[in-house]
């Protein structure tokens, strides 16, 4: 199916839930929210004509003006060799969502990744805990308003912190 | 002719303690297989044949640090590695050295001002011996180092040894404005 096709045939299946589509643009791509993610996730994985079974990347984004948050799925199919995007997007106050784990294995060590760097929680995830980052680490480093550490275990952290200025490393 | 001449059969060799002790020290570091990123990648043609480590007596990288004397830290010191690298450094036997390999671990490198997650300079954590700049630094400059190294070795004294010298590295923990790593 081609992108316009999977967004015609997924806004008519979910009508509200999808909150914006994108067929034409460079990243085809449909828009939901928290609540109707796991639903057409299913669909997406087990409708014959999608047969989306390759999760072929995870990843977010931080919308810091919009105050959101989005993960983002990219997703292909080997059976019919087709591929379409789906943008989860939430708040930053409340960055839940449900996990895809089960659906898609591959999802597992990613949603940790994005907990890990963005501070997504997914509900009903096996075990969402810091995928890369020690485990005592504070902050979520690839969110836009994330401020360095300014030491880590008594080790200086940024560049500006006390002890470690630029003039006293030059 | 003095009167100690022609006392002693031929091939008795006389020398100081200091220059044979050194001798033997410089010329058989044992290097810990510790490697952290790109910069490892020389390090291993370091140790292969084409530049050949061995050439130095340094080639027999051991896979414990108990059996090592030297640790070339080869790559970027996360802070989560941090604490590893202390502790392997920790378990080493007296005496024992450090060759900072890569912008990296001199200085933090490339993250030094946007890496949340890299330590500024591993001398942050352990005390350094040779400095080696570079991204990765080319085989060549390791061996440069290591032979820094070797006349660092050989202008010790089994009087004033390298354990005296990490005395003298706890009067600058004291006295220097930065905040130094806690001496093992």
């Amino acid at each position: 199916m081609t992108p316009t096709q999977i967004a015609t045939f997924l806004t008519e299946r979910f009508g509200d839930a999808i909150t914006a589509s994108h067929p034409d643009d460079k990243h085809p791509r449909i828009h939901t929210t928290a609540g109707q993610w796991r639903i057409i996730a299913e669909s997406l994985r087990h409708e014959p004509e999608l047969s989306f079974d390759w999760l072929a990347c995870l990843t977010a984004v931080d919308y810091v003006a919009d105050e959101q948050l989005c993960c983002v799925y990219d997703l292909r199919s080997t059976i019919h060799n087709h591929w379409f995007a789906v943008k989860v997007i939430v708040s930053r106050a409340e960055p839940v969502m449900p996990t895809v784990s089960n659906i898609w294995p591959t999802a597992d060590w990613h949603e940790r990744e994005a907990f890990d760097m963005f501070g997504l929680k997914f509900t009903d995830h096996p075990d969402l805990r810091r995928i890369l980052l020690p485990e005592d680490w504070e902050g979520f480093p690839l969110r836009k308003d994330y401020v360095f550490p300014k030491e880590y275990h008594g080790i200086p952290g940024t560049y500006d912190s006390p002890g470690l200025s630029t003039a006293a490393k030059a | 002719m003095s009167w100690i001449e022609n006392r002693f059969e031929e091939g008795l060799m006389i020398t100081s303690v200091d220059w044979a002790v050194n001798w033997a020290r410089k010329n058989s570091l044992w290097p810990m297989t510790f490697g952290l990123a790109c910069c490892a990648i020389e390090m291993m043609a370091v140790g292969a044949s084409r530049y050949d480590l061995d050439r130095f007596g340094a080639g027999a990288f051991r896979a414990t640090p108990r059996q090592s004397d030297l640790m070339i830290v080869a790559g970027t010191v996360t802070y989560k590695m941090a604490s590893r690298v202390q502790r392997l450094y920790d378990q080493m036997p007296d005496p024992k050295y450090v060759i900072a390999m890569g912008a990296c671990t001199v200085g933090g490198g490339p993250y030094f001002k946007y890496g949340y997650h890299v330590v500024k300079g591993v001398d942050m954590v352990v005390p350094v011996d040779v400095y080696v700049p570079g991204c990765p630094p080319r085989p060549e400059a390791l061996i440069e180092g290591l032979m820094r190294l070797q006349d660092k070795i050989s202008k010790q004294s089994i009087s004033v040894g390298k354990v005296a010298q990490r005395g003298a590295a706890e009067d600058l923990a004291n006295t220097s404005p930065f905040p130094q790593p806690a001496l093992a």
